[in-house]
């Protein structure tokens, strides 16, 4: 593990229209960790992420990656600088051919000969796809398309992905399944993420460390272990039910954060 | 008889060729450029100022490439100046601003050329050629054929090439493909470019095979008939709906009484319509949730 983050976003601050969605958050992102963000709904986590991908402007504040400023920059330069934005909801091109998909990942990049290598190392790592490649990715299954999305993330050969909710709407079997994939990349990719999931239980089972968000601030940030044995994720997060000493459950509880 | 289909299907490549640039800006931008029939009828004047001996006298085939480069670049830099200003406005704001500059274009070049018919000098005005015993203008045939290779390559640039395919997933997911790196506003200005350049083309032959005046651009109705018809969204669609037009019109005149052929191409538009609501050639789309 190296000693400089590759992605360090420093007090930075988002707007939608006049309402402040992200206030003044800072985080940092080593090589090849996998640091999970979460958070309620609504607490900015995929803002900020939309923020760091350069597909909304930061109102203050900077985000490095491996030094170089990127806030406030288009998409396209974000993503030749080496960060990709796995967005929310598995976005595909619902009419083009699996393959053709994927290659679209490559955009950015002009390297055939790699282009060609990443494409067959997406099918091993997603067999599944392999076996579509024709298909139009509009007709495959939810989880599928998930994995799809990931594998075109991966074609723009980024040092650091950003990845939104990979478990929304599917199963516990395929959620475990993406999940493991994705700490295979991590481990022999040495693929760094950022991942921001509303299952806590699956992400800081894969990452090294975690951010807790709420209404637009970090209010709690450590190793994931740490995070996952903390009273206040394990009942606020993990729905664990604390027995008090009159048997009952109490739902007036306060968080230590705040 | 043969003579006559000939001819329908030469009228029917440049309404193809006009109901291909409504798609095409369609396909990547989800827009439809009313205006693309007065695209076509600038793109005549354009290679008509150039080429002909009274204007600049150029030669034929030097003015050809120029005019497809100017409006390539009138396409461009409309979208780049003025459409994209409507960027995540609701479309039927973009339909008025293109019928709009429809009307500009008209009246422009009115007020330019003169709102008198004009002919393109075309090395091939006049000659025939014979074919299965048929005695056919060469400028029918040239228009046939270049638009059946416009079509063609179109068709392979979409399906195979970076840029095409960028400019389809532009159209099919314009969030997606920006989160991906694709440039997704210039890839639109380039669309619109494809678009001028597609209209110059369709211009240059609809102006070597009859006469040219500021209105001709109203023709434009009938290729967005014809778009409706190959379903709208679907390049070889476009070009089999303008063939169908093209052919019907003079049959239409031919076999009915007059006027008849004016409302056929529209009547045939309904019957689709009715019948196959997505068209001939429709890409059929369900979004997942």
């Amino acid at each position: 593990m190296s000693a400089e983050p590759v992605l360090k976003i420093d007090n930075l601050e988002s707007y939608y229209g006049p309402i402040m969605a992200i206030r003044g958050a800072s985080l940092e992102v080593r090589q090849g960790q996998i640091v999970t963000i979460l958070g309620a709904n609504g607490a900015g986590k995929t803002t900020l992420l939309k923020t760091i991908s350069g597909v909304m402007r930061p109102a203050k504040g900077t985000i490095l990656l491996n030094g170089d400023p990127i806030q406030g920059r288009d998409a396209d330069f974000v993503v030749k600088k080496g960060l990709v934005h796995v967005p929310e909801g598995r976005e595909i091109f619902p009419l083009l051919s699996v393959v053709q998909n994927i290659v679209l990942g490559a955009y950015v990049r002009s390297d055939k000969a790699a282009i060609a290598r990443d494409l067959e190392m997406v099918f091993t790592y997603f067999p599944a796809l392999g076996e579509r490649k024709e298909q139009p990715a509009g007709t495959l299954s939810g989880g599928q398309q998930q994995m799809l999305a990931i594998g075109r993330g991966l074609m723009a050969s980024p040092e650091v992905m950003l990845l939104d909710e990979p478990s929304l709407g599917l199963s516990p079997l395929l959620v475990d399944e993406i999940f493991s994939i994705l700490k295979r990349l991590n481990t022999e990719q040495d693929m760094t993420v950022l991942l921001v999931e509303q299952n806590a239980l699956v992400a800081l089972d894969v990452a090294d460390y975690g951010y807790v968000m709420e209404l637009g601030r970090i209010v709690m940030a450590d190793d994931a272990q740490v995070l996952e044995s903390s009273k206040d994720i394990q009942s606020f997060y993990l729905g664990a039910v604390e027995e008090t000493q009159r048997g009952q459950r109490r739902w007036k509880q306060r968080k230590t954060w705040r | 008889m043969l003579q006559l289909v000939v001819s329908g299907l030469a009228n029917g490549s440049v309404y193809g060729l006009i109901a291909l640039g409504f798609v095409l800006i369609y396909k990547a931008t989800e827009a439809v450029n009313f205006a693309q029939g007065d695209f076509m009828m600038m793109g005549a004047f354009v290679t008509i100022w150039l080429a002909n001996s009274h204007y600049l006298g150029l030669d034929f085939w030097v003015a050809v490439p120029i005019a497809i480069v100017i409006m390539a670049i009138a396409g461009y830099l409309l979208d780049l100046l003025v459409v994209r200003r409507l960027f995540g406005q609701p479309q039927i704001a973009t339909v008025i601003l293109t019928i709009a500059i429809g009307f500009i274009l008209r009246f422009g070049a009115g007020a330019i050329w003169g709102h008198e018919p004009q002919w393109l000098e075309t090395p091939f005005a006049g000659r025939e050629v014979r074919m299965f015993g048929l005695v056919l203008g060469l400028e029918e045939v040239a228009v046939v054929i270049v638009t059946l290779i416009l079509t063609w390559s179109l068709f392979l640039f979409f399906r195979r090439s970076k840029l095409g395919l960028a400019m389809q997933a532009a159209s099919q997911n314009q969030l997606a493909a920006y989160y991906m790196g694709i440039p997704v506003k210039r890839i639109q200005s380039l669309v619109w470019a494809l678009g001028g350049a597609v209209a110059a083309v369709a211009g240059i032959l609809f102006a070597s095979k009859g006469a040219v005046d500021p209105s001709t651009g109203l023709l434009g109705i009938k290729a967005f008939a014809a778009a409706v018809i190959g379903g709208f969204g679907s390049l070889p669609g476009a070009l089999v709906g303008g063939l169908i037009i093209g052919l019907v019109e003079p049959f239409a005149a031919y076999a009915l009484p007059a006027g008849y052929s004016q409302v056929a191409p529209y009547a045939i538009m309904l019957l689709v319509l009715i019948f196959r609501p997505a068209g001939l050639f429709s890409q059929v789309q369900k979004k997942k949730v």
